[in-house]
């Protein structure tokens, strides 16, 4: 027990269009049966770290159902647990959270109050598999002050939504941008980073007297110089969830059986709020060809390239292809959906046409379940 | 002092012989069925639906499964501070140490668990059917009788009421005689093994009972009441309910579940079956794979077709493969281009590649004909069948197979194979 674990999941992104009304990305549905944030909550449960704070602020309401029973990722326990912070007005603050840094600065004592060395810090919104501990171990040969996990993206990919970074060839962290419109560099910041847990303090405590609120601009980037600020990259799959298309395209890369492997089959595996529904229903007419299909499902038609989340009911004589239908979506007979993200919890009208043209369409339909 | 209006005590000890290698190493209440569930979770989950949160499983034969699969109640809401689920294995005494000797005297030997909890009525369940019931709606039936025992009933049909133990009751629902497997049956309501005592009675007949050997409910103890003027009273059940004892009627019911609507219903929403789910991730479908009339578990990965069939969670069918009317458990693999027709396959098996199970004319099993018939082949948990072999129907396999082991490739219809160390 030598770390515990912050999990940033208060966040929005305008990108995520309309997806991000109902919740906050953290809980956005991952790969047929889980959530974003259960990615975070495994690694830091299967790395035994065992105290671990969830910091809610945007639209909390799916996340902390999501979270209402802490079992699930094996926390709950006499030592340490999962802690969900909320904003909440004090005798000595009365705002949200203005930015990372200030959501742990408000929540500073929970820092105060341990005895571990470290803190391992990292975001509800991604989606990865990492046994923290080797980059502890990495972090204390360094002798680092701050420990940066980055990845190489591959050469082409638009790395403008992320922290880029440069590194020496002892891996220490020389350049660092937030969001460059123009990067020198490919590799990226994942969000993940390891602190001392008084070093984290001293930092945070002195950003808010100068009234600066944000992790990455106002202590990463300021203290580079000053501070041993080193990278360690990882190999493995690792995705953000940010924007419609990395959304879409994360999930679809479930479809690819090495990614399956690494997450579904491989040791040691990502936990989730178990559902207690039935196994997936395949009916006559069924035509189900590269998907994956969550419990729950009863399919009367063609599926093909989509991702079928928890419980959704596909009429007769309906097309889905190249779509992710969320959970809990009722699919009326004779629809077509291609190129789509059928919001959770939709009601599709039977005979409707449903095709993103340019890119992936979202579709958000409220219709009266029964009154079909 | 702890007091619970009701308890359950869940019989669940059985080896249920009659399916055959499928209980060769688990006891019949942990066999899989319907994809992803196990029988025991049937009864398990009518209990905490029926607001009963104190439940005693009674084991004996091959206990580890259910154990592990029990733990302390997590997927049934049964990790209570005070009640909850209780294992409950026979154990030593300082005289008179003893297994379970028949039903009654098991729950008889538990007598300090039931007091525990000073009950007021207590449920005797069995961990054998499948059923969903609202044990509640029995208890109000019991209490408006004044009852001292009620026993669940429902009405078969009168050809096949001598299988059963059959109750005749008046109009008023009380029972004035019994009859066990009549030859000539007087009524049709058959007995379904769940009752519910007035626990003053239930004791004081335990004790009057206690060296009776094999005590059993059905042949002492409900008698020894009715003997003694209590008031026994059928409550009438009209719902689903299957007794899953032979392969046959195990094959039937896991089959059951296919139908476009089936008449025992997984997916309604207000009486929630749970099982213990250690498998959460979605299942995969190939794009060249097949897939109509059959229920799939989670995490599985079909490469193949499959037609008709009940596949359970972790399950990988290779390329080619072809499963036909079969049930496929747990964690089985079956190899590429391996066709499989009406076959029960139990839990973590290797099926090699290139495989035909269940060809052939039927013929009668040599080892048991009466367990190993309906024209299915049986594979019992942990076995493996190696690469291109011919199996034919009425057939059961348990263990690690080699080719050796099949006289030109094949095993004739009605021949068995079990490797030593396995006892059926």
């Amino acid at each position: 027990m030598k770390a515990i674990g912050i999990i940033l999941a208060g966040g929005n992104n305008s990108r995520m269009q309309e997806l991000s009304n109902k919740r906050a990305i953290a809980a956005m549905p991952i790969g047929g049966s889980y959530r974003s944030i259960d990615f975070a909550l495994s690694n830091m449960s299967n790395s035994h770290i065992q105290t671990v704070a969830v910091l809610t602020q945007y639209s909390a309401r799916s996340l902390n159902e999501h979270l209402s029973s802490s079992k699930w990722w094996n926390f709950g326990r006499k030592q340490g647990g999962l802690f969900v912070f909320n904003p909440t007005v004090t005798v000595d603050n009365s705002w949200w959270y203005r930015g990372t840094a200030d959501a742990m600065y408000q929540n500073i004592n929970f820092l105060k109050k341990r005895h571990e060395p470290y803190v391992i810090i990292t975001s509800g919104d991604c989606v990865y598999k990492m046994d923290y501990n080797e980059v502890l171990d990495y972090h204390i040969e360094k002798k680092a002050d701050i420990t940066v996990v980055c990845k190489d993206m591959p050469a082409g990919v638009d790395v403008s939504r992320f922290g880029v970074v440069r590194m020496n060839e002892d891996s220490k962290i020389i350049e660092f941008e937030e969001k460059p419109m123009v990067s020198r560099s490919n590799t990226i910041s994942t969000g993940i980073y390891i602190v001392r847990r008084r070093q984290l303090i001293e930092m945070l405590e002195r950003s808010a007297a100068e009234d600066r609120w944000d992790f990455v601009t106002d202590i990463l980037i300021r203290y580079k110089n000053m501070k041993q600020i080193y990278g360690y990259k990882m190999k493995e799959y690792w995705s953000n969830i940010a924007t419609v298309e990395s959304y879409y395209q994360t999930n679809m890369d479930f479809l690819n059986p090495d990614v399956r492997k690494y997450f579904f089959r491989d040791d040691p595996k990502i936990c989730s709020k178990v559902d207690d529904l039935p196994p997936a229903k395949y009916n006559v007419g069924s035509d189900v060809h590269n998907s994956l299909i969550a419990s729950g499902c009863i399919i009367n038609s063609k599926v093909e390239n989509s991702v079928l989340f928890k419980k959704v009911f596909v009429g007769k004589n309906c097309v889905i292809k190249n779509s992710i239908i969320l959970n809990d979506v009722y699919i009326g007979d004779n629809t077509h959906i291609e190129n789509c993200i059928v919001e959770s919890r939709d009601t599709l009208k039977a005979n409707t046409y449903y095709c993103g043209d340019n890119g992936i369409k979202i579709v958000l339909e409220n219709n009266q379940r029964y009154m079909l | 002092m702890i007091k619970k209006e009701m308890i359950a005590m869940l019989l669940a000890g059985g080896q249920g012989s009659r399916l055959g290698v499928l209980t060769a190493k688990v006891a019949k209440p942990a066999v899989a069925f319907g994809g992803k569930y196990r029988i025991i979770d049937f009864p398990l989950s009518n209990c905490i639906n029926s607001g009963i949160d104190t439940v005693g499983v009674l084991t004996q034969y091959q206990p580890l499964r259910l154990n592990s699969h029990i733990g302390i109640g997590i997927p049934w809401d049964l990790d209570r501070n005070n009640g909850g689920v209780t294992i409950l294995p026979p154990y030593e005494k300082s005289n008179n140490s003893e297994w379970y000797t028949g039903t009654a005297n098991a729950i008889f030997q538990n007598m300090n668990y039931m007091e525990s909890y000073n009950p007021e009525y207590v449920l005797i369940l069995s961990g054998d059917h499948i059923y969903k019931m609202d044990y509640e709606v029995m208890l109000d039936f019991h209490k408006e009788n004044h009852a001292d025992v009620t026993i669940a009933t429902m009405p078969v049909p009168i050809e096949e009421a001598s299988r059963f133990g059959i109750v005749i009751a008046d109009d008023d629902k009380r029972i004035h005689e019994f009859e066990e497997k009549p030859e000539h049956p007087r009524s049709n309501l058959a007995s379904m093994g769940i009752y519910i005592f007035s626990w003053k009675v239930l004791k004081e007949a335990l004790y009057a009972m206690k060296d009776q050997s094999g005590c059993d409910f059905g042949k002492h103890i409900i008698p020894y009441c009715h003997e003694n003027g209590k008031r026994l009273f059928a409550y009438e059940y009209n719902g689903y309910w299957k007794d899953v004892g032979t392969l046959g009627s195990y094959w039937e019911a896991n089959m059951e579940l296919i139908d476009l609507i089936p008449e025992f219903n997984l997916y309604e929403e207000y009486w929630k079956i749970y099982t213990k789910s250690d498998i959460i991730e979605p299942q995969y479908v190939s794009a060249e794979s097949v897939i109509e009339k059959s229920i799939i578990g989670e995490g599985s990965e079909i490469y193949g077709d499959v037609h008709n069939s009940v596949i359970g969670p972790g399950v990988t069918v290779g390329k080619g493969a072809v499963i036909r009317d079969s049930i496929i458990m747990r964690g089985t693999q079956i190899g590429d281009g391996t066709t499989v027709d009406k076959a029960i396959i139990a839990e973590n098996c290797q099926i090699g590649s290139g495989a035909v199970l269940g060809v052939g004319e039927e013929a009668p099993n040599k080892l048991n004909a009466g367990i190993y018939s309906f024209g299915l082949v049986t594979i019992g948990e942990d076995s493996t069948v190696p690469d291109g072999v011919t199996i034919g129907r009425n057939t059961a396999i348990s263990g690690v197979t080699v080719k050796e082991d099949y006289p030109d490739g094949v095993l004739e219809s009605g021949e068995v194979i079990i490797k030593a160390g396995d006892s059926v």
